[in-house]
């Protein structure tokens, strides 16, 4: 025994390890593949030897290997064997080998499981320690079944070390063994509060990457989470619990609100910068949440963005962040327009593309040129054809957004498409193209100048396509031939056109571009016979022409494309009968210009949809009876049969269209999208068409060669945007000077009583801008029958389209004594059960508390619970909370509603000041429960505190009425209302009902009211009428309170 | 969590990777060739993050990268990890590394993968960030590397 081992040690004295394998390698650089395959070998004979030492070596340099790109499998076996070893040191080699090699398929797993649970329950920490960090590598599910319970027991080890590798390794075992999850739970949540910060850390990990699956089951340790982000000094547990709230506060907007001032607290006292760019951001995802912050928003915005800027990893982030501020508050981004430009000029392509993306939220009618001319500059500088293409689809991507909302002069805007033809090697002629088409067909007032454009584009048709065919820029020839053949009429030169389209050097094209070529040709050729018939003296033009057509047309037929081949001979053939015909001076451009009558129109894209079915066909039955051939028949066709027809056994039952249709229907769509996108008069309305024309053509197969020239290529003739944007700015100018001119005249018809405040030559707002030309983009063709809806927008699963927002008055049972109030929604949100204040009282008990009675009705399919109310409270009112709720608190609602049930609750104002009408705002939070999900909404509203629901119904007797009058403290204001044509007595009524007032004493058309405040103030009313003509005279020893009191009085009888 | 933590070389020359998930050998190859070739044309004053590596799970991933001299440290993350924490992160790295080996060179990594590796299962387990405190980290290590030479010496 003592021999072998001694024989052992002095075998590993010849024996390399790691460092002379390396040593090796390096040493062998001509033949490195040569050298470890030997290595190899020497490594599978150490592996047979016995001496665990030895194995542990050659295990070891495997790893090495491994890292190289070796397949090490085969050895896998020995590593088991080396993770057995009772040594650490071997043990350690052994587990780092597996950890780097295991994964599921690797069958001997199997053997470890009884080792490691081992190593686990070792008396040394660092063997256990080794088990967990090469088990949380190769964790297989059965593994994690068999040792979950092992490994949960550690989460309570004496040694800090061992609890948090446990703690981590836990949630590899929730990913294996989902069963787990369950049981370990609660003792996961109590690591959250373990001693030691590292264990903490661990379970602060686990916790946040589980909460990131499914955020909405972690919102019940939110307190947990809130109270650890205030106590802990760890900023990586900071950052990770700080993130977990940036995905918890949609979900629960009331912790935004709570989190608001930690987190301000932080960003003011932290200086880890990792730390503050966490807080910036979960303090947007707040205030996106809570949609009400605004206030302070655009300042943490300035924090991070200033803080941000010097450093380039920074301004990453702060992009990134912006992007976020974007979607939900554009105007606090565009106030930085001129940063974002700044980094377009930033060299790092990172920053930039994330700047290219900002841009995109933030045009508008006023910037929109400007913005586009700083990209026209980046697109001649750039370098590199993926940012130049990216900068050119984010072009077009900004100009076409929303309809072409922001463009006002589309000259401008065929400039700069024609402009982007001259960028050399560019994938995206298809996009251009598109647009071209687009553009053209939609803007009926642009023709005319695209037609213009297009002709010299067609003329200079060389310098687009250089010497190569392949190039993806000679995509926009397809949309010039078109736009100039399908627009001929508004050509100034329509045979220079139509020669140009004729040139031999067309025939390099490719062959869907040549086919338009020769079919618009065509058209050309119509308009051309149309202007020279009937004048002698042209007749020779129109036969010239035709003579051109005839000796160029059979170039192309004998093309290889099968598409321009036929329409060339058709074409050709006609040209050739009507060469006849004006040869015995016929007239024949009448008949040929029928040939392509008729206007296209674009296609709106749900016109499909819109088309009525007619009645009586029923789109699900048979046309013909299927095919009942035999068995036989039918498995020989069986793989034919299958794609049109539903499976065999469906015939005798209703043929299973879903699944087959669904297949079908795709299929289908693709042979539509790739037919649309080869023909041109099938225009798409929507942005999306540029998508599918680009999936159709398939020009990015077409390999894009570079062309090297050394001047830059430039289409003369061509207009440059860059006038178009000094010509807007002029006629901008132009059109503020009329406008002021207009209002200096104005001003001085007004004479020197109207002097008012010049209007200084501040920024002009966005209407003020007013379109170069009226461009009316074309309304989108439906079918003739179609029934017009607003409702196809709205998505038939939106669970909110049931719970709406019908005003109804419910003014039963509930002694309400003046009109319900309405609570007005925000604009933006139709949504939730349906909310009436029903009655807003003052309380005579106490002269500063107002009660407002509200109810709630669910409206829609669903239960409604948890419903909770919360005010925003001013500093004059405020929603009175329980004792110990904080200031932000919502109140719980205390019952729920089943759907159509209404229900009404009281909640309790105090007021200070009552002598002006207020509004508040408000938020209903609740959870909407369906049959398998439930989901949380919040409503927002409005509360209106009218001063008349100040005002309480006090009875008072005519001599204490008069002495009040007559004491002279009260103050008095009076009212004329005209036109009020309803009798005295319900003159009075309303008054009554609606303002808390009471009769005191009434002589004929004349009648002393009288009414109280909830602060004690009296308020007297002396109504008199005559001829449609109502008189109020009153007092009040609180001015401001009476005055108001009569604007809502007003209020009432202008709205009968 | 951490998808693969690589480094390598100016030339491209792998010095450790640590996948988390496991790839092939060829995948783990392209892997390093793509990242070094995306990491090693950006310039030096430009930020530390790259989106959009192809191999490693697609657009959901970033990567996050230091240079230092010779050698480049790149993590792949996904979104749950806070991009300046795992630049600080890599700094603790390399600062636990710089501790452990004296003035650490490529060399000291070149030679010894297996304690670079011994060193990184104390900071990042299972994809996971285990510590983030240096002193206990290289308590941790000083501890275990204890305990091997008193088994030599056995």
């Amino acid at each position: 025994m003592a021999l072998k081992i001694v024989k052992g040690s002095i075998d590993r004295m010849f024996d390399k390890n790691l460092q002379d394998l390396v040593r090796g390698i390096r040493n062998h650089k001509e033949d490195e593949a040569k050298y470890i395959s030997t290595c190899i070998d020497e490594i599978k004979q150490e592996l047979k030897q016995d001496n665990i030492a030895v194995k542990a070596n050659a295990v070891c340099k495997l790893t090495y290997l491994q890292m190289l790109g070796y397949d090490v499998s085969w050895a896998a076996f020995n590593i088991v064997e080396v993770m057995s070893s009772s040594k650490f040191t071997y043990k350690r080699i052994g587990y780092l080998a597996a950890s780097q090699c295991f994964h599921e398929s690797t069958d001997v797993i199997m053997l470890t499981t009884n080792q490691i649970r081992k190593d686990l329950s070792s008396p040394n920490q660092y063997d256990t320690g080794v088990a967990l960090t090469g088990l949380s590598c190769f964790v297989t599910p059965d593994l994690a079944r068999d040792l979950a319970n092992d490994i949960m027991t550690l989460m309570s080890h004496t040694k800090p070390y061992i609890r948090k590798k446990a703690v981590l390794i836990m949630y590899k075992v929730f990913l294996k063994y989902p069963e787990s999850l369950r049981p370990a739970f609660p003792r996961l949540k109590e690591k959250l509060e373990d001693p030691d910060p590292g264990v903490q850390s661990a379970a602060v990990n686990v916790i946040c990457e589980l909460a990131r699956r499914n955020p909405k089951n972690y919102l019940s340790l939110a307190p947990l989470f809130f109270k650890l982000m205030t106590s802990s000094t760890n900023n990586w547990v900071l950052i990770k619990i700080i993130k977990l709230f940036g995905a918890l506060t949609p979900l629960e907007p009331r912790l935004g609100k709570k989190l608001i001032e930690p987190l301000t607290n932080l960003i003011h006292s932290t200086s880890a910068m990792s730390l503050l760019y966490e807080c910036v951001n979960t303090v947007i995802a707040v205030l996106i949440s809570l949609s009400s912050g605004m206030p302070n928003h655009s300042a943490s915005i300035q924090v991070s963005f200033s803080r941000h800027a010097h450093t380039f990893s920074l301004k990453y982030l702060g992009l990134l962040a912006m992007s976020k501020i974007l979607k939900t508050h554009p105007k606090s981004v565009q106030s930085h327009k001129d940063l974002i430009l700044q980094c377009l000029d930033d060299k790092d392509e990172s920053i930039r593309l994330r700047a290219l993306d900002l841009l995109y939220g933030m045009v508008s009618k006023k910037n929109l040129m400007e913005i586009v001319k700083k990209l026209m500059l980046h697109v001649d500088k750039a370098e590199g054809t993926t940012y130049r293409d990216e900068l050119l689809t984010k072009i077009i991507d900004i100009c076409s957004q929303s309809n072409y909302q922001y463009i006002t002069n589309f000259e401008w805007y065929i400039s700069i498409l024609v402009e982007l033809t001259r960028l050399e090697g560019t994938r995206h002629g298809h996009l251009i193209a598109s647009q071209m088409l687009d553009v053209a067909i939609r803007v009926k007032a642009i023709r005319a100048f695209a037609v213009a454009q297009m002709a010299t584009l067609l003329d200079n048709a060389h310098l687009l396509t250089g010497n190569t065919q392949r190039n993806g820029i000679c995509e926009v020839l397809y949309a010039a031939a078109w736009i100039c053949g399908e627009f001929s009429e508004h050509l100034e030169e329509p045979m220079v056109t139509l020669e140009a389209m004729l040139r031999p050097k067309v025939a390099t094209l490719p062959g869907h571009i040549q086919a338009v070529y020769v079919q618009n040709a065509a058209k050309l050729f119509a308009t051309v016979l149309r202007g020279h018939e009937g004048v002698p003296a042209d007749s020779m033009v129109a036969q010239e022409t035709s003579q051109l057509l005839i000796d160029r047309l059979p170039l192309f037929v004998q093309s290889s494309n099968l598409e321009v081949q036929e329409r060339a001979s058709c074409i050709l053939q006609l040209v050739k009968y009507i060469q006849k015909l004006q040869q015995k001076d016929v007239e024949v451009a009448e008949e040929v210009t029928a040939l392509f009558a008729g206007e296209l129109n674009p296609v709106a894209p749900k016109a499909q949809k819109k088309v009525p079915v007619p009645e009586g066909l029923d789109l699900d039955v048979w046309i013909n009876e299927p095919p009942s051939g035999s068995e036989s028949e039918d498995e020989g066709r069986k793989s034919k049969g299958k794609a049109v027809f539903a499976k065999e056994e469906s015939r005798h039952t209703k043929p299973r269209y879903t699944e087959v249709d669904e297949k079908e229907l795709a299929k289908r769509r693709e042979v539509r999208k790739a037919e649309q996108a080869n023909n041109p008069f099938y225009i798409k309305a929507s942005p999306s068409s540029q998508k599918v024309y680009q999936d159709g053509v398939g020009v990015e197969h077409i390999p894009v060669v570079q062309i090297d020239l050394s001047v830059p290529l430039k289409v003369p003739g061509m207009p440059m945007s860059d006038q178009y944007v000094k010509l807007e700015e002029e006629r901008r100018e132009r059109n503020k000077a009329d406008k002021k001119k207009k209002k200096d005249k104005k001003k001085r018809e007004k004479g020197e009583k109207g002097r008012r405040r010049r209007g200084d030559s501040g920024p002009e707002s966005e209407e003020d801008i007013t379109p170069a030309h009226m461009v009316d983009i074309v309304t989108e063709e439906m079918p003739e029958n179609a029934l017009p809806s607003d409702d196809d927008d709205k998505d038939p699963n939106d669970p909110h389209k049931s719970i709406c927002w019908a005003p109804c008055v419910n003014t039963a049972g509930y002694g309400v004594d003046q009109p319900p109030l309405y609570l007005s929604p925000h604009p933006s949100l139709s949504l939730a059960p349906h909310l009436q204040v029903c009655d807003i009282q003052g309380n005579l008990q106490d002269g500063s508390q107002v009660v407002v009675s509200v109810i709630f009705e669910n409206k829609c399919d669903s239960f409604i619970k948890s419903m909770e109310f919360n005010v925003l409270d001013s500093l004059n009112s405020k929603l009175q909370r329980p004792d110990g709720a904080g200031p932000h608190d919502g109140l719980i609602v205390p019952f729920q509603l089943p759907p159509g049930i209404s229900n009404e609750a009281r909640f309790i104002f105090s007021v200070q000041n009552i002598v002006m009408p207020q509004k508040l705002k408000g938020t209903l939070t609740f959870i909407v429960k369906t049959d398998d999900s439930s989901t949380h909404e919040k409503l927002d509203f409005k509360l209106h505190f009218t001063c008349t629901s100040y005002l309480i119904t006090t009875p008072c007797y005519s001599d204490a009425y008069s002495k009040l009058l007559e004491s002279g403290d009260l103050k008095g204001c009076s009212l004329k209302l005209e036109g009020v044509n309803q009798p005295f007595h319900h003159l009075l009524a309303r008054i009554c009902f609606h303002h808390h007032f009471s009769v005191v004493e009434r002589i004929d058309s004349c009648a002393s009211m009288y009414s109280r405040s909830i602060q004690g103030h009296h308020m007297c009313l002396l109504v008199k009428t005559a001829d449609q003509t109502v008189s109020i005279d009153a007092k009040c020893d609180e001015p401001g309170l009476l005055g108001n009191v009569l604007d809502e009085i007003k209020l009432t009888f202008s709205q009968c | 969590m951490i998808k693969a933590i690589l480094i390598f070389n100016n030339h491209g020359k792998p010095r450790l990777s640590k996948f988390y998930e496991h790839y092939s050998e060829d995948t783990e190859q392209q892997i390093i060739r793509e990242t070094f070739h995306l990491v090693s044309k950006r310039d030096e004053n430009v930020c530390n993050f790259l989106e959009g590596g192809m191999l490693i799970g697609g657009s959901e991933n970033k990567l996050i990268y230091r240079h230092y001299a010779t050698l480049y440290f790149v993590f792949c993350v996904d979104s749950s990890e806070s991009e300046l924490g795992i630049l600080d992160l890599i700094q603790v790295f390399v600062e636990t590394l710089d501790k452990c080996f004296e003035n650490v060179c490529e060399l000291d990594l070149i030679f010894h993968v297996d304690k670079v590796h011994n060193i990184l299962a104390e900071m990042v387990m299972g994809g996971m960030v285990l510590e983030t405190n240096m002193n206990e980290i290289i308590t941790q290590v000083d501890a275990q590397n204890k305990m091997e030479k008193s088994e030599v010496r056995l």
